[in-house]
């Protein structure tokens, strides 16, 4: 019995990172072998239509597609350490530009999503929670299983359809094209993501237009995840509200409005930042629908314009990219939730 | 009979009581009716004084506890009359009971582990606690108070600062004594606290309470089903079975010479030192949604009468002071011609389950 | 059979309040479509790919009317009826899945469990990635993978929508088995020399085999909607191949600017209470089961004055 609190943290975050190392391994062996060994011959699906058989056979040869796979699956996890995705088959892109380039978009559209779940969510859970069977209750549990079960498409069509108009939103791409060339050309997409560039600019104008235009896909994307946190929240506090802690805070005399802020509250919002780590991944699946719906200049819409193009090349480093940012994200979150919870750490 | 009762009892003891509850009843909702888990009982408890409350698991005992300090869940309701430093706090409105839980009324529980806050550290625990109770105390006030109630359990300052996960089980009842106890309340109900524990804790733990007279001049009621801690660390003992208290008095008196059958056959089936068969009580607590009529447990009693089945037993005066509720002790003139005939067990079962 | 239908109806009945009204509402709207699914060639007035009756073409993109109740869209198709013949696609599809991962994902656990060692944690490590990837990401390559092979069928979509699901199957079957397999029946089974074929589809698979039910109301909602998802990116089933509601939507998306809501408010209502109906059958039966959640319905307590005793 002593003091674990020292010492043991970064030896949890070494642990944790060290644990996600097969797993990363897994995922991309599981990528390499869905995406590369499954189809068969990439290169004349993606080009067959355009190109003679001279061509196509020079074409594999210079990828290393005519190589044994063994050959082939090492020269993929060599590229991927070395960050290094190929180029594209129907435009000729690097992939990790086209990451570069599109990752923020997406990156921007998840995170304010994030925030506006989180802003609606969890005050609404807490409420729903703490009044019980409640006409609140009804009605924010109502709401929280109809934002989950409408599609992202849906919610984007009806807000396109309904409140783009009276609100004066844009419903298509990221900022307008003015924004989009002047930044360009003044030399200001700094970061590529431009969310943060046209902060770093400074000019209310643009700050004004991508905040605009940003705002239907984030309430879209928003609302999906919105539910879960109602419902977690809410069986969270059911629980906590019963836990024996809160029932000795009550024996103790504490008064009963800090009983549900200090006890109950303070405790079902921990499992929350676990949950995160989830979300994340069904909010980049979400990304895809409403980056679509949008026209959102992000990776989700790249990764189904390059799978209607049959460019195994460019899905396979989306999907690699993807698949390890979620890893990526949970790790961080169990580090994150360590910080904050003390048992966690031992 | 209620006022009889009550002079028998201001008799007996010779300074005001702290706690006098007369006639208490605290009863579940189920989906099957109500449980009456506690049905009409009364005791008193004076300064420093610690009442033992004895019986089966699931006669209640746990039940009266709670509802003495108001921590009933939804459904439950309660009636009677506990009277607390001059007040009848059955009758309070919520508002005004939870300020005298902690500060007048403490409660200490029977699984140490999970009744802290795991995100707290100890110094916030007792630092929200006594601020609540005493908001003009500042900061380093309050830190000497749970030092010093800290270091009466034994427990160094240097862990004021840590989590509850950080201390092994009897430590943390230890923490959870000190904090119940560093307001210096004058009525403490302690709910099986070593039934969660292994033995050489649980000794340590009886020690403490046992201080706890000395220390604070604290009453207790000391909830057990284990009747060697009654007889280490009590004054009086109480016997519950089946939502009634069926004999109290001096743990000596009782001890040696019990009276009510439920008693006697409690103390048979106690392992001890001299045991040499291991006895039991045939049998389980009746379903307390609906009771048995007459005595409760007439339908385990091995020297149950005709009377018994049918007529509710009278609370008189046990031979050396205490009360007892058993018509094998009495009153004879209230006992319908042939009812001392001897009841048959096999009747009954079969009778129970017609 | 009155014990069989009581014990039948004990969640129900020990409920009480929102929780009872749930499970009611949503096993109300899930019939519903059941029942449209299964009796869509009755209820529909049209199929699902007609552009015309007795010779006369269908509007294009029109508007409702007695003819054709949500209207027409571009493809001449009529709304309503494509919209019923939508749930016979989404519930084909869900039951498909379903099927195919209790086929894949039993026996994987089964022996995964039963066996334990190398396989096992190979298998364990590889169904963890799975899981940890985003589901709907592995859905599109899945469905973008097997619709180059099977054409956008309903079983390509079903097999895409069972690799996301299979892992969940896998792992609760693999923990039931590793646990049951310590009980003492099955210890006994093979004291008397029971082989480990008949142990695990006598013994293990009875036991394991009570989860599936649970899991695959779980997972119905959230399957529809990826389902409608694939449709709407066009990665699922093709508009002549059967109708489907997501893809109608993607069709519907060039329409709402130009005042046509009829093409996509209906198959998009259709998505939101069908995926209702299950959750809250879901949710409901959640609060039933789990007794942390449980809400029992109580009698009030009455003390009566009391008896002189």
């Amino acid at each position: 019995m002593t003091r674990f609190a020292s010492g043991s943290l970064p030896r949890y975050i070494l642990q944790r990172v060290l644990l996600v190392l097969p797993m990363i391994w897994v995922i991309l062996t599981l990528v390499f072998v869905v995406l590369r060994v499954a189809p068969g011959d990439p290169v004349s699906a993606a080009l067959g239509d355009r190109l003679d058989d001279e061509a196509l056979d020079q074409r594999r040869e210079a990828l290393g597609f005519n190589d044994p796979i063994v050959v082939q699956y090492w020269d993929y996890l060599v590229s991927v350490v070395r960050l290094d995705f190929g180029t594209t088959f129907s435009d000729n892109q690097d992939v990790l530009e086209v990451v570069r380039d599109n990752g923020g978009a997406t990156l921007s559209l998840t995170l304010a999503a994030f925030v506006i779940a989180l802003l609606v969510g969890i005050p609404l859970g807490l409420i729903a929670g703490r009044y019980r069977d409640t006409v609140p209750d009804v009605l924010i549990r109502l709401f929280g299983i109809l934002s989950y079960a409408a599609p992202i498409f849906f919610v984007g069509y009806l807000l396109q359809a309904y409140v783009a108009g009276p609100l004066g939103l844009p419903t298509s791409g990221a900022a307008g094209v003015e924004t989009v060339f002047y930044m360009e050309r003044d030399g200001l997409n700094r970061t590529h993501i431009l969310l943060i560039d046209v902060f770093l600019s400074g000019n209310s104008y643009y700050i004004e237009d991508v905040l605009k235009h940003l705002a239907l896909p984030a309430v879209t994307l928003g609302l999906l995840i919105c539910g879960v946190f109602i419902r977690l929240v809410r069986v969270n506090i059911l629980q906590t509200m019963q836990s024996d802690y809160v029932e000795a805070a009550e024996a103790r005399g504490i008064a009963p409005t800090k009983v549900t802020w200090r006890h109950a509250f303070r405790n079902a919002l921990v499992p929350v930042i676990t949950v995160i780590g989830l979300q994340f991944a069904l909010l980049l699946g979400g990304a895809v629908l409403t980056e679509t719906t949008f026209n959102w200049p992000g990776l989700g819409d790249k990764l189904v314009g390059y799978i209607n193009e049959r460019d195994y090349v460019a899905v396979q480093g989306i999907v690699t990219v993807f698949a390890v940012a979620v890893v990526v994200i949970s790790v961080v979150v169990d580090i994150v939730n360590a910080l904050i919870d003390p048992r966690v750490r031992y | 009979m209620s006022i009889e009762m009550s002079n028998a009892m201001s008799l007996e003891m010779s300074r005001e009581p702290v706690i006098s509850a007369r006639d208490v009843r605290v009863w579940y909702g189920t989906t099957r009716g109500a449980i009456r888990a506690v049905d009409g009982v009364s005791f008193d408890l004076a300064p420093g004084e610690t009442l033992g409350l004895v019986g089966e698991s699931g006669c209640g005992k746990s039940t009266l506890g709670r509802g003495l300090m108001g921590l009933l869940p939804k459904g439950a309701k309660r009636d009677g009359e506990v009277w607390f430093e001059g007040k009848d706090i059955l009758s309070m409105r919520p508002k005004d009971s939870y300020r005298l839980r902690g500060s007048h009324l403490g409660m200490i529980f029977q699984e140490p582990l999970t009744r802290l806050n795991p995100l707290m550290r100890i110094s916030d625990h007792f630092q929200e606690s006594i601020k609540q109770h005493d908001p003009s105390l500042t900061k380093d006030e309050i830190k000497q108070r749970a030092l010093d109630a800290l270091r009466l359990m034994g427990i160094p300052p240097t862990r004021y600062r840590s989590y509850p996960h950080e201390f092994s089980g009897g430590m943390r009842q230890r923490l959870m004594i000190a904090m119940a106890l560093v307001l210096k309340p004058s009525f403490v109900v302690a709910d099986e606290p070593t039934t969660a524990l292994d033995v050489l804790v649980e000794a340590q733990i009886v020690q403490i309470l046992n201080d706890l007279r000395r220390n604070f001049n604290t009453s207790l009621l000391l909830i057990t089903h284990n009747v060697g801690i009654v007889a280490e660390a009590c004054d009086r003992v109480a016997v519950m079975y089946a939502g009634r208290i069926v004999e109290q008095g001096r743990v000596a008196d009782v001890f040696e010479n019990p009276q009510h059958p439920y008693t006697r056959e409690l103390l048979r089936s106690t392992i001890s030192l001299r045991t040499t068969g291991l006895n039991f009580i045939p049998g389980a607590p009746p379903d307390l949604v609906d009771p048995p009529d007459g005595c409760r447990f007439h339908p385990r009693c091995p020297e149950a009468m005709a009377v018994c089945a049918t007529r509710n037993p009278v609370n008189i005066e046990r031979p050396r002071g205490g009360r007892v509720e058993c018509w094998l002790v009495g009153p004879e003139d209230e006992i319908p011609p042939g009812g001392k005939q001897r009841l048959k067990q096999e009747e009954l079962t079969v009778a129970d389950e017609a | 059979m009155r014990k069989v239908l009581r014990a039948m109806a004990k969640p129900f009945t020990d409920t009480t309040g929102t929780a009872r009204w749930m499970l009611v509402a949503g096993i109300v709207i899930t019939a519903i479509f059941v029942i449209c699914a299964i009796f869509a060639p009755l209820l529909a007035p049209y199929g699902f790919a007609q552009a015309s009756a007795e010779g006369v073409r269908f509007p294009k993109a029109g508007p409702p009317s007695g003819d054709h109740l949500f209207g027409t869209d571009r493809l001449f198709f009529d709304v309503f009826s494509r919209t019923i013949w939508g749930a016979r696609t989404a519930i084909q599809v869900v039951l498909l899945s379903i099927l195919i991962c209790v086929v894949v994902g039993v026996p994987l656990g089964l022996v995964s469990g039963y066996y334990g060692g190398w396989f096992d944690r190979i298998l364990l490590l590889v169904m963890d990635a799975l899981f940890a990837f985003p589901s709907f990401l592995l859905a599109i390559v899945f469905s973008f993978l097997l619709t180059d092979i099977l054409g956008g069928s309903v079983l390509a979509v079903a097999l895409s929508l069972s690799a996301i699901y299979i892992p969940q199957y896998y792992r609760v079957v693999r923990n039931t088995t590793v646990s049951a397999k310590e009980a003492t029946y099955v210890e006994a089974a093979r004291a008397i020399g029971a082989s480990d074929f008949v142990i695990m589809r006598r013994y293990l698979f009875q036991n394991v085999v009570q989860s599936v039910p649970v899991i695959g109301t779980l997972n119905a909602a959230d399957a529809i909607l990826t389902l409608a998802g694939l449709g709407f990116l066009g990665l699922g089933i093709q508009s002549t191949d059967a109708a489907e509601w997501g893809h109608d939507l993607n069709r519907a998306l060039e329409d709402a600017g130009s005042g046509v809501w009829w093409t996509g408010l209906y198959p998009g209502l259709a998505i939101v209470l069908l995926v209702t109906g299950l959750t809250l059958v879901g949710e409901g039966l959640n609060e039933t089961i789990n007794p942390t959640l449980r809400v029992r319905r109580l009698l009030p307590v009455h003390m009566p004055a009391r008896e002189e005793r």
